[in-house]
């Protein structure tokens, strides 16, 4: 009973301090909203056989109407259905990314800021280095070009650009953690070192970890985006958010819903998932004095 | 009388606004201070004396609320003034030294740009040579070595005391006429406390400047103060000379707050005060000492006690002494 | 002495970032692909074709021997021949990086100035109409990508309401001055083609706004969530409680402090404009480094590719050790204790 009473109360302050800012109460709505869209687009979608190679000629360059909420291309799908499944492969990334490169680059992190004074972290650290030495976007451009263009692909190339950044971050925490009173006293009293790592120190940085995942999201999307907006991403004929807006910018400005419209759609996706995050670091957050 | 008063509080009280309401911090306070008097806040740390100290500046913080109560200084309501009047306030009446001198020094400026920027604002209209003479002049009125190099130093260059050192100098580097220290030796080794005691008391006396000292700590407040105060959950519950309340303390809580003192000449382990600072979002209804007091009587959880006059200035906030200084059983 | 060996310790540092980099690069260029030769030419070329490319970029030798060779090549500024261009990668950099180069400075300059300004007339009236503004705009801004606002500006500038010009970087009939530095505006200036420099400033509003949006409203955050911070410590409360007015405190003692996170992320966000600028030139149809390297990467040119990404990391480099310096400017504890580790 008491227990419960507890969760909730701490349910209900989390939930204070989430929605203590309105926005991070839309973005929630807004994300929720962007995952069902996608999870269930062959359904909502008025015509899902468009986002495969469809052909129409008879119904291309038609602008935003009842019936094509935003308008067609030149091929004559539906830009919308179009764009609700662009929003699967965009998730895909982001999750697909995320869940490679929180765990290692978190793990390298804490084992470099464990290990302080050694090898182990020098070598950890100055790799790191060489990788942050580059911005992702062109590191990622860089060995996407040397792979064949494929979601997969992209996916392993920002995979290989975005772990240093949670390596860095972990790293910082575990050197000042490690130092910590209890750290000493669990080393004093004889733990073993992955029971240090991960039950003391680990424990220590996850809310800086959760904040920054759940930023990202939006910015891997945004570094997707990037990839297949210069032909690097997903291939055609399926849909890909960034593809779209470059083809579309060729028939600027007579088509403009071609690319205004998955544009807009980016936008929103990155948004959307910026406001969650920042919710859940002000939820995170320690309370001030 | 009226004249010699440099501050009157009465029945300040502040609230704080957070999540699930409000804490009630400060439940009517009242404490005057008289010029170049030395006036002692004791209390544990919680109780409000830092809250009170900063309501007196304007400084508390953004989700305080001063819904009662009235701060007199020189014969004007602090709170009531606005912009350039509070301005005056702050740069030639009160100063403060804070606590942490390390957390109170700007981390990317010099010394000597802090204290010449505070004298700047305080005495407009002189020179930056005029300036800079008065910061070093200051600094070496703090005991500081060396005044003209620590100009050119960095806060984080510098020891906790100096730094505690170069606070002080620049409260007091211009003429004021009450200076709040509030807890200032708290962050110090235990050698330099008695230092930095020393030297404030002995500026505030050559300076004839009045003081509010802040101290968790009975034997400084002795050592330091004419008039001790003593604070418990936002309230004042004793008032007294500082020899008389040592001789004749009659709160409980002062009671308690000095048989937890370890005295060096044996006696062993101190007493202590059982229980902890209410809860300022539902404080107890009555006296607020009351759920800790092994003296408590019924009416001690209804109503509020007054101050009760105890004989020769001697107040105390204690059902018991209701009656003009006997004890009611 | 503190600055000249924090300077140092920063330099030996750097070079040891940049031998690394130069591995990694080489591991991408010459081991990801598997078949760099046949990635090159593409399936259909003929296998005579591919083996006397592979002997041109010695793939017939063992690895560590072509690394010795493609190190050589760089050190000297050989970065081997584009495939596309037909020319030497080295000549193709030096034709394209300075325009991209002019417009990544001028947007830097919008994004640096633009972002603090901006923070901090947000954070002097917090919660006031204006600072809702910056805030709702910078958040947009930051969550639109450098593409988008480009095919917005082009389509908005560029037709709708056509004021500036959205293809180039010069009007056809504008005569160009000689090149002599590579900056269109520098050399207009040194020859006195003020029609040209006219012109060439016209055409890069549009990229480096679009570059710099991201950016300056990163900046305009970072500024305001700073400097409201360092207004709740003690130091500002001090502050207050000696008398010093709140502008003086608030533009000058919480400014300078407030700007080191500001300055630090800075480094990031300019390499973000390089990176940015891939596509942003690529839909503004700019002559710069970043157009022909995504040219090359579509095109599997391995020799460029690599050249253009190992000078990104040079100036990308440059640039952290720029922005260290500024903050060591900035903070004493940094540049009197040399070198606190940045985290």
């Amino acid at each position: 009973m008491a227990d419960s009473a507890k969760w909730r109360e701490r349910l209900g302050r989390a939930w204070y301090k989430f929605s203590r800012n309105r926005l991070s109460v839309v973005g929630l709505v807004l994300v929720v909203g962007i995952i069902l869209l996608a999870l269930l687009a062959p359904v909502v979608v008025p015509y899902p056989e468009h986002a495969g190679a469809f052909v129409d000629y008879a119904n291309a360059n038609l602008p935003p109407s009842r019936t094509y909420l935003f308008g067609t291309d030149v091929f004559g799908r539906d830009i919308f259905s179009r764009t609700i499944f662009a929003f699967r492969g965009a998730l895909i990334m982001a999750i697909g990314v995320l869940v490679t490169v929180v765990p290692l680059g978190s793990f390298l992190g804490l084992v470099a800021g464990y290990f302080k004074g050694t090898r182990l972290e020098a070598f950890i650290m100055r790799i790191t280095d060489v990788f942050l030495a580059l911005p992702p976007l062109i590191l990622a451009l860089a060995i996407c070009a040397m792979l064949r263009p494929t979601l997969f692909n992209s996916m392993m190339a920002v995979c290989v650009s975005w772990w240093p950044w949670y390596t860095r971050l972990v790293y910082g925490m575990a050197r000042s953690v490690r130092s910590e009173f209890y750290v000493l006293a669990a080393e004093v009293a004889g733990a073993s070192k992955a029971h240090i790592l991960f039950r003391e120190i680990l424990p220590n940085c996850m809310a800086p970890i959760f904040t920054k995942m759940a930023l990202d999201v939006g910015w891997v999307i945004l570094v997707g985006a990037g990839l297949s907006f210069v032909g690097l991403g997903e291939q055609p004929p399926t849909p890909a958010l960034g593809t779209m807006v470059s083809d579309g910018a060729k028939y600027l400005p007579h088509l403009w819903w071609n690319s205004v419209f998955p544009a807009i759609a980016i936008m929103v996706m990155v948004l959307s998932f910026n406001l969650l995050g920042d919710g859940i670091r002000d939820m995170l957050a320690r309370e001030e004095a | 009388m009226e004249d010699s008063t440099l501050v009157e509080i009465k029945n300040l009280t502040v609230w704080y606004r957070v999540y699930g309401g409000l804490l009630r911090v400060l439940d009517g306070v009242n404490l005057s201070v008289a010029r170049g008097q030395k006036v002692g806040i004791v209390g544990e740390t919680g109780c409000g004396k830092t809250t009170t100290v900063k309501a007196i500046l304007r400084i508390l913080p953004k989700n305080a609320v001063v819904p009662e109560g009235t701060i007199m200084f020189q014969g004007r309501n602090v709170l009531k003034m606005r912009g350039r009047e509070l301005q005056e306030l702050r740069g030639q009446g009160i100063a403060m030294v804070f606590q942490d001198p390390t957390a109170a020094l700007n981390p990317v400026f010099t010394i000597g740009q802090q204290i010449m920027e505070v004298i700047k604002y305080a005495r407009p209209g002189g020179k930056a040579k005029e300036w800079r003479e008065m910061a070093v002049r200051a600094l070496k009125e703090a005991a500081l070595p060396d005044p003209e190099r620590l100009m050119e130093n960095y806060p984080f260059q510098l020891s906790g005391g100096m730094r505690q050192r170069v606070c002080i100098a620049m409260a007091l580097a211009t003429a004021r006429t009450l200076l709040i220290a509030d807890e200032p030796t708290t962050n110090l080794d235990v050698t330099i406390q008695d230092q930095v005691l020393r030297l404030v008391r002995r500026l505030v006396e050559e300076k004839g400047t009045s003081l509010i000292l802040i101290t968790h700590s009975l034997g400084v407040a002795r050592e330091m103060t004419d008039l001790v105060y003593v604070m418990y959950a936002g309230t004042m519950v004793e008032v007294a000379q500082t020899d008389e309340l040592f001789d004749n303390p009659l709160h409980p809580y002062t009671l308690g707050l000095l048989q937890s003192i370890p005295k060096l000449t044996g006696g062993g382990v101190t007493q202590g005060i059982a229980g902890r600072i209410p809860d300022y979002a539902n404080p107890p209804p009555g006296c607020r000492f009351a759920p800790r007091c092994d003296q408590a009587m019924p009416i001690c959880s209804e109503r509020k006690p007054a101050l009760f006059d105890a004989g020769g200035g001697h107040q105390v906030a204690c059902w018991r002494f209701a009656a003009g200084g006997e004890a009611v059983a | 002495m503190g600055l000249g060996r924090f300077m140092v310790r920063r330099l030996a540092l750097s070079l040891l970032v940049l031998a690394g980099l130069s591995i990694l690069i080489f591991l991408i260029a010459r081991v990801v692909p598997g078949d760099p030769a046949r990635l090159a030419l593409g399936p259909r070329a003929p296998e005579w074709a591919v083996q006397s490319l592979r002997e041109e970029m010695n793939l017939d030798k063992p690895l560590h021997v072509q690394y010795y060779l493609w190190l050589r090549g760089l050190l000297r500024g050989d970065l081997g021949k584009s495939l596309l261009t037909r020319r030497p990668v080295m000549d193709d950099i030096k034709e394209f990086l300075p325009a991209t180069c002019e417009i990544v400075l001028f947007s830097a300059l919008v994004m640096a100035v633009g972002g603090i300004l901006l923070g901090v007339l947000s954070a002097s009236y917090p919660n006031s109409w204006f600072d809702n503004v910056v805030r709702v705009v910078a958040y947009l801004g930051i969550v639109t990508p450098s593409f988008v606002w480009a095919v917005i500006f082009v389509l908005i500038f560029g037709y709708i309401w056509p004021i500036l010009p959205v293809i180039g970087r010069l009007e056809m009939t504008v005569e160009a001055p000689p090149v002599f530095t590579g900056f269109l505006l520098l050399d207009s200036l040194i020859f006195g083609k003020y029609e040209a420099f006219w012109d060439g400033l016209r055409h890069l509003i549009l990229p480096s706004v679009a570059l710099a949006l991201g950016g300056m409203a990163q900046a305009a955050r970072i500024t305001r969530s700073s400097l409201m911070e360092n207004m709740g410590k003690d130091y500002a409360l001090a502050q207050v409680a000696y008398g010093i007015p709140w502008r003086v405190t608030l533009g000058k003692y919480l400014l300078k402090p407030s700007l080191i996170p500001t300055v630090s992320v800075m480094a990031l966000d300019i390499a973000a404009l390089f990176a940015n600028a891939f596509l942003v030139e690529l839909v503004f149809n700019y002559p710069g480094i970043s157009g022909y390297g995504i040219r090359a990467m579509l095109n599997k040119d391995v020799n460029a590719i690599s050249g253009v990404i190992m000078v990104m990391g040079v100036i990308f480099t440059g640039v952290n050790i720029i922005v260290d310096l500024v903050v060591a400017y900035l903070d004493p504890r940094v540049r009197l204790v040399g070198g606190s580790q940045s985290g």
